[in-house]
């Protein structure tokens, strides 16, 4: 047992070091990319990997790697905020419910129940299709779909932590519903925000990749790695490096995002 | 039992109303309204998208219009498609078929996968390790690269199964049928499989940790008839209640899976009418996939109260 735990932390710690030097990566883009955002090498374009350009270059000769790590700013970004906002939308309500309780509290898991009750990408897919959004649209719309399962268990770990001593306690020395909530009630669901946090990095990713996908996310010429894929899935069989290495980058982001998430949840566990 | 149910259906109706309004408030809130696409038409005159929006209602006020769409909607009247005047239902219940045969036989090899994964997982540590890491990657995939990818190995360098399509063209035989299943299938089996299993495997560690499959081992009870007889019967309720919970992640996951196969089912009717901008169709389908889901959750709310008779004085 303790041999496991000794393993998944292992693999945490690479998850969170690989997510790291993507985010390190990302930010100093201009610096480290081998070309410019939008150089166009016309002597190779749809060229395959090579020395030159090591996951080849698109149908104008851009750079496929520049591209992704320019690319990656968009979708970690997405990513990163969207996971906090949706997270802090979750976390209010979610208190606010559970500590409220009564017609606040039917109100709140009412409307979670009916968000959930609508299948999420497509919803998310005809909003940014109504409102045909900016990056920062894109995120409102991402954070905005993804709070309801944070606010349900955090909901239920408030109304728990609510009954006991030292909320009452609190309570008869005369402390404000805010006071108590902010200062004793709201760093008992800590653990809870953290892993529905890293897990939302994850989903806000996929989310992006997906609606860029279907075209109705970022816009060229802004590159995300999901808009990315939709341009390269109609050349997929002639030139399937276009399509493969964006989704790697979607693919192994997400899932040391999950990774991270999972350890920490089994962490949260194991103390209890 | 009759009166837990009638009460959870009566539950269903106010969710299905603040459904509806939602889906009605975001089809409305696109500028323009429903009648946009002719807004960039040059050969639409101001005065027909004037008389258009008359006959379609739309001068009167969103309440009225409201009470109207969702008076129609319950009677079965959908409207007719923008894109080619059909009507809405005509065109939904035509690619049903296509859609419950790549999603039943997903789905059914999704469960066949997650219950071997999940209960090996959770009675060999070995297999545990390797099985963990695999769903966790599962879960991780993005459902439409993994399609694609697929499609890149097993059609286009492989040629060996077909790359998109429900039958080859002027209609195949059963085995051309399900050749064209295969892969489409596969690509959301695995995407539902990867997180059944984990869910199924974490059920079935904690059946095992009950003081009753000690008593078992204690009375000389085999390994293998505590793991099938004893800790499945108990961790199976819950796992079928999460995946009929997880209704509406399918849902999204055939829209993605359909279009990117070119499935002809009512996920890639969604994503051709998000194309056109097809309101009445999108405003359909959403409202379909919703009441789907309620359904779902009802029946599982149902499954376990009538199931599990522990339950029923919480509820």
């Amino acid at each position: 047992m303790i041999g496991t735990i000794r393993g998944s932390r292992r693999v945490s710690i690479a998850a969170g070091a690989l997510l790291g030097a993507l985010l390190l990566l990302a930010l100093f883009a201009p610096l480290v990319a081998p070309y410019g955002v939008d150089a166009l090498d016309l002597a190779h374009r749809r060229g395959a990997p090579s020395p030159q350009h090591w996951f080849g270059t698109d149908e104008l000769g851009r750079d496929l790697l520049t591209r992704i790590l320019f690319g990656a700013r968009i979708s970690l970004a997405i990513g990163l905020v969207s996971a906090a906002l949706s997270v802090a939308i979750g976390v209010t309500i979610g208190a606010v419910a559970g500590y409220a309780g009564r017609w606040t509290d039917d109100l709140c898991m009412r409307v979670a129940d009916a968000m959930l009750s609508v299948p999420r990408l497509p919803l998310l897919m005809i909003s940014a299709a109504v409102l045909s959004p900016s990056v920062p649209l894109l995120i409102a719309l991402v954070s905005a779909a993804g709070w309801m399962e944070t606010a349900r268990v955090v909901r239920a770990e408030v109304q728990s932590i609510k009954t006991r001593d030292f909320v009452t306690a609190a309570r008869a020395m005369g402390a404000t519903s805010g006071r108590v909530l902010w200062r004793h009630v709201l760093p008992g669901v800590a653990t809870t925000a953290a892993v529905a946090t890293t897990l939302a990095v994850g989903r806000g990713i996929l989310l992006e990749s997906a609606l860029s996908f279907f075209g109705v996310g970022v816009q060229p010429p802004t590159a995300s790695w999901g808009n990315m894929l939709y341009q390269a899935q109609t050349t997929m069989s002639t030139e399937p490096w276009l399509g493969v290495f964006p989704g790697v980058f979607i693919f192994v982001t997400v899932l040391c995002s999950n990774v991270l998430g999972d350890a920490w949840a089994e962490g949260g566990r194991a103390r209890e | 039992m009759l009166r837990f149910f009638t009460r959870r259906a009566a539950q269903a109706v106010p969710l299905l109303l603040v459904v509806s309004l939602l889906v009605f408030v975001l089809i409305h809130a696109a500028p323009g309204g429903p009648l946009a696409l002719y807004l960039d038409n040059p050969n639409v005159r101001p005065q027909d998208i004037e008389r258009l929006r008359r006959a379609m209602g739309l001068d009167r006020s969103l309440a009225a219009q409201y009470v109207a769409w969702l008076g129609a909607f319950v009677r079965g009247d959908w409207g007719y498609s923008y894109a080619d005047g059909r009507p809405v239902l005509d065109r939904l219940l035509e690619r049903v078929p296509a859609t419950l045969e790549l999603v039943g036989t997903s789905t059914v090899a999704a469960l066949i996968i997650a219950l071997v994964v999940g209960v090996l997982a959770a009675a060999r540590r070995g297999f545990d390790r390797v099985a963990t890491g695999v769903a966790i990657a599962g879960i991780s995939l993005p459902v439409f690269w993994f399609g694609l990818v697929l499609q890149l190995a097993f059609a286009n360098a492989l040629g060996w199964l077909p790359s998109s399509g429900r039958s080859s063209f002027g209609g195949g035989d059963v085995g051309d049928m399900l050749a064209h299943l295969v892969l489409p299938a596969a690509v959301l089996a695995v995407a539902h499989a990867a997180g059944w299993s984990r869910y199924l495997r974490g059920s079935m560690r904690e059946a095992l940790a009950l003081p009753f499959t000690r008593t078992a081992r204690a009375g000389g009870v085999s390994e293998r008839r505590i793991v099938l007889r004893h800790a499945l019967r108990n961790a199976l309720l819950p796992f079928v209640t999460v995946v009929l919970l997880d209704a509406s992640i399918m849902a999204s996951g055939a829209v993605v899976t359909e279009s990117v196969f070119a499935w002809p089912g009512v996920g890639s009717l969604f994503t051709e009418a998000l194309a056109k901008r097809d309101y009445t169709v999108l405003m359909a389908f959403l409202m379909c996939a919703s009441v789907a889901v309620v359904i779902l959750n009802l029946v599982a709310d149902v499954a376990v109260y009538a199931l599990d008779p522990r339950t029923r004085e919480a509820a």
